[in-house]
């Protein structure tokens, strides 16, 4: 009984989250300036890293948390890089 | 307190971090494919994706009924807080700086007033 509310859960909430991720993905693409477009990547990078949470508490395998946790980082570096790029033109000063 | 009890109590608390933080993801980025500007768009994304993603993280460490996952999700908890403002706060500040108006709906931007009292 208590597998079957948590395994419903995840599905309704990995379906949720797919649905996010095409939302942050549209922005991507269509986004009318550079700024759009890194807004919806790092959204679809935060739903990505979710989405592979959901899979880890579905599998009781806790590596994928470590991953999530990981990419987590990286996808705040990144948006920093490139919002500081598009600031000064240059990453590293 | 029986054991299927405590199962039964751990799982409705998983389930409902699971959904309304997948609920609160779907809304921020809801919010980013539906607001008219890039300043509104990102409210959206820091506020509600920041809350979603806590939640869902809450979720995991809950889930694992150990304590080092526990400490972990909630140091991920703690990242996501400190950092989702700073990352959204530089690039709205590229954006203004580059230039991008804000919508014809918004009321008043201070930045430039503020910029001029302050004597820079």
């Amino acid at each position: 009984m208590s597998e079957l509310f948590i395994i419903w859960s995840i599905l309704a909430s990995q379906i949720l989250l797919s649905l996010a991720m095409g939302c942050a993905l549209f922005r991507m693409v269509r986004g009318p300036r550079a700024q759009d477009r890194i807004l919806g990547l790092d959204a679809l990078y935060i739903n990505a890293m979710l989405l592979l949470l959901t899979f880890g508490i579905r599998t009781a395998n806790t590596i994928y948390f470590e991953a999530a946790l990981i990419i987590a980082l990286l996808g705040f570096v990144s948006s920093i890089a490139f919002a500081k790029f598009l600031m000064r033109g240059e990453v590293i000063e | 307190m029986t054991s299927t009890q405590h199962d039964m109590a751990v799982a409705i608390i998983v389930s409902l971090l699971l959904i309304v933080g997948s609920v609160f993801c779907l809304l921020a980025a809801l919010g980013v494919l539906r607001f008219p500007d890039l300043y509104t768009r990102m409210h959206a994304a820091s506020k509600a994706g920041t809350i979603g993603s806590s939640l869902l993280l809450l979720a995991a460490g809950v889930h694992a009924l150990d304590a080092t996952i526990l400490i972990r999700a909630l140091a991920g908890f703690c990242f996501f807080v400190l950092t989702a403002p700073i990352s959204a706060h530089l690039l709205a500040k590229a954006a203004h700086q580059a230039g991008y108006r804000l919508t014809n709906l918004s009321v008043t931007d201070q930045l430039p007033r503020d910029r001029h009292s302050s004597g820079r």
